[in-house]
């Protein structure tokens, strides 16, 4: 007996699956020239920072790997809410791609915060309220991609991601305020900051091209997953039919 | 057949959270890991500490905290798992009570569970470590109640979906412990401000957390419940 | 009356105590249960045979509110499905699992689940129910102290103690001795002479046919076989069974 797979919510469409299968997509171009451009200006055409020095360059990398984890929870969040409202997997596989290129941005800005703090602070780690909120969303992506994978029944898992998903971005602002009234009542060393206010144009635009060719990294590897996603949900569909 | 009178969702969360009591009172089999736990925590702690570089009063608020958040994760692994065992949830879940209603009977249940270690554990701290409470006993009750609340609220929630995956020993602890920084933290800094003598007013900031989290998180988990049940 | 052959028609759907049409549940893109439709009045029992993986069990729990069906309708005692709390009121459920806490008493148990459904006066409601079920002296141990069978013979009283108007057992008889037979069979007859409604879903052809007013085969989530037992044979029932059995497997 057979099942009607292209008009059940469930299934995804035989075109989702053939781009999976394609090859080399715009947005990966586009966003390895744009990140390579990055590089290149931020290495040999943005002036030395007076105080740090070379180590100072990667800072275009962590803020903006930082900006990109936490746009990707927001995209997590906001697709368990609707999930949870509409029962449509498409969303439940929006949330699942987010969330794996999420935790290796934040694996990126975690490590990069590290390499920065070595040489401009002496030490490999702070608790330093940006870089502790950022372990936490880690904590909590490594969470839900673990709670997933551990899940083999497909309405199971997104059901139960939703939820984790949700509750993680209640508890984002709790981990901030927590570490906020700490480090207030905790007088902690010091810390020198690039001066942000007084950035010379060079810098600023560098940075501004950071955000953008790290955003079109981020849609482009998104966008690979969630074809990844759509492929083997059919596969499962299929293997169960 | 006489009309039933369905119980409410506050009187079947007590049905539930007593049958929980005394399944756990009949085999006491988590209460003694938990207290056992503890009191071998307190025991290591005390042999890993150097009394001339941090007093007993600088030690006793971490120590307590630690061992409430293990030995509260023991009792929380044992909420649902006794519901699977031979499809008790199915019963459970064919009766005519509020899903809200399980939740907070189990949630109701954990807390007798936790505050029954803690109860044990604060005493034990006090006197193993010379750590006189000197009367500050129900201030510190008090953190130590909004901290096991918020601790339960989430808990009891991961229990239920931990239940149901492969991974469930594992899972628990690890989708809980991020969701525990924000009350421990709180907590430990209250008790330590309480411990010292320093006048309540100055853990008011820490008090105002906890209570701010148990309020998200008791409404935000009793929500999500009948989303981890019903398929 | 005899049904079309893929639906049981038992009477005007003014009588009906369990109704249903078109009902389909899916999991994940497959068709669990493909449009089943069921019409049952107060006092019949439909005896629901069928190979594994047919939907029998999901069936029943979309019937006993546990699973909300994806699409179709339904009426139980009623209520529309999916009723929440309406429908579980009015239904038990049996299955092979005993559903009961091996470390509270028989008696405990069923206590509980009294007091859940509300039952007035759950202490008596429990006492009868277990000495309907043979099990009265041994309803102060723990549960996990009883064997397979006694604990079936509790988990039957506990689905029974709030006197469900319509009783889903999955594969009952399983485990069941001669005596936990006989008092289950006693107790389903009397709970239809009280106007209570039944499916059984069994593997056992003989035990279904003998309490049931009605026979159903179910393969790959739909009935392809319906009659009522009145108009029966059962050694050529059980034959044609066999090869419906073979054949679509």
């Amino acid at each position: 007996m057979t099942t009607q797979l292209t008009s059940d919510v469930h299934a995804p469409t035989a075109a989702g699956a053939r781009r999976a299968r394609s090859g080399i997509s715009w947005w990966f171009v586009v966003a390895v020239l744009a990140v390579a451009a990055t590089y290149i200006r931020a290495i040999y055409f943005t002036p030395l920072e007076a105080i740090q020095g070379p180590a100072q360059k990667i800072y275009y990398v962590h803020p903006t790997s930082a900006w990109v984890a936490f746009m990707a929870f927001g995209i997590v969040a906001l697709a368990s809410i609707g999930y949870l409202w509409l029962k449509d997997l498409k969303l439940d596989r929006v949330a699942e791609s987010a969330a794996e290129v999420g935790v290796v941005f934040t694996s990126v800005t975690l490590v990069t915060g590290s390499l920065w703090g070595k040489p401009i602070w002496g030490t490999w780690w702070t608790w330093d309220a940006r870089l502790t909120l950022t372990l936490f969303l880690w904590f909590i992506y490594v969470g839900y991609l673990v709670l997933r994978g551990a899940i083999e029944d497909r309405e199971m898992r997104a059901r139960y991601s939703a939820v984790l998903g949700i509750l993680g971005a209640l508890l984002i602002p709790f981990i901030h305020l927590s570490v906020y009234l700490f480090r207030t009542l905790h007088p902690m060393p010091i810390i020198g900051k690039p001066s942000r206010p007084s950035l010379p144009n060079e810098m600023l635009e560098t940075f501004a091209l950071a955000f953008v060719s790290f955003t079109i990294l981020f849609i482009a590897l998104f966008r690979a997953r969630y074809h990844l996603a759509i492929a083997r949900d059919e596969l499962d569909a299929e293997d169960r039919g | 057949m006489a009309p039933d009178a369905r119980p409410g969702t506050l009187a079947a969360a007590l049905l539930i959270a007593r049958k929980d009591l005394a399944i756990e009172f009949r085999t006491r089999t988590a209460f003694f890991s938990a207290v056992v736990f503890a009191l071998l925590a307190i025991v290591i702690f005390f042999f890993a500490w150097d009394p001339t570089a941090v007093t007993g009063m600088d030690l006793a608020p971490g120590v307590l905290w630690v061992i409430f958040t293990f030995a509260g994760l023991l009792g929380l692994n044992r909420s649902f798992s006794l519901e699977l065992a031979d499809r008790a949830i199915d019963a459970l879940l064919g009766a005519p009570v509020p899903r809200e209603a399980i939740y907070l009977g189990k949630a109701l249940a954990n807390v007798v569970f936790v505050g029954a270690v803690e109860a044990i554990s604060i005493p034990a701290v006090a006197l193993f470590y010379n750590t006189p409470f000197g009367g500050r006993w129900l201030a510190i009750a008090g953190v130590a109640l909004l901290a096991t609340i918020g601790l339960v609220a989430v808990g009891t929630l991961f229990s239920a979906m931990a239940v149901n995956t492969r991974l469930a020993e594992l899972l628990l602890p690890m989708l809980s412990l991020p969701f525990f920084v924000p009350i421990v933290m709180p907590a430990a800094q209250a008790t330590a401000r309480l411990l010292s003598g320093r006048p309540v007013l100055e853990a008011a900031n820490w008090l105002k957390i906890l209570l701010a989290f148990d309020l998200v998180f008791v409404a935000a988990c009793m929500m999500a419940f009948p989303f981890t049940i019903e398929e | 009356m005899t049904g079309a052959t893929e639906r049981v028609h038992a009477t005007s759907t003014g009588d009906a105590e369990v109704e249903a049409s078109g009902l389909t549940r899916m999991f994940g893109g497959r068709r669990v249960v493909d449009g089943v439709d069921l019409s049952l009045r107060a006092g019949d029992c439909l005896a629901l045979f069928g190979p594994n993986g047919a939907g029998k069990t999901t069936l029943l729990r979309m019937l006993a509110g546990l699973l909300k069906p994806s699409s179709g309708t339904a009426r139980i005692g009623g209520v529309t499905l999916p009723g929440g709390e309406e429908v579980r009121a009015v239904v038990g459920l049996i299955s092979h699992a005993s559903m009961l806490y091996g470390a509270l008493t028989a008696r405990e148990n069923v206590e509980f689940a009294a007091r859940l459904h509300g039952v007035r006066d759950a202490r008596t409601a429990a006492h009868v129910a277990l000495e309907r079920m043979r099990v009265l002296d041994r309803a102060d141990a723990p549960v996990r102290s009883l064997s397979r069978g006694l604990q079936q013979r509790v988990s039957i009283a506990r689905a029974m103690v709030h006197g469900p108007r319509v009783v889903l057992l999955d594969e009952p008889f399983t485990g069941l001795d001669a005596t936990g037979a006989a008092a289950l069979t006693a107790a389903l007859t009397e709970l239809r002479a009280h106007g209570a409604t039944l499916i059984l879903v069994t593997h056992n052809l003989g035990e279904g046919l003998a309490l049931a007013s009605h026979a159903a085969v179910m393969q790959a989530g739909r009935f392809v076989r319906v009659e009522p037992c009145d108009e029966l044979d059962a050694a050529a029932y059980a034959a044609t069974y066999r090869d419906l059995v073979t054949r679509g497997a």
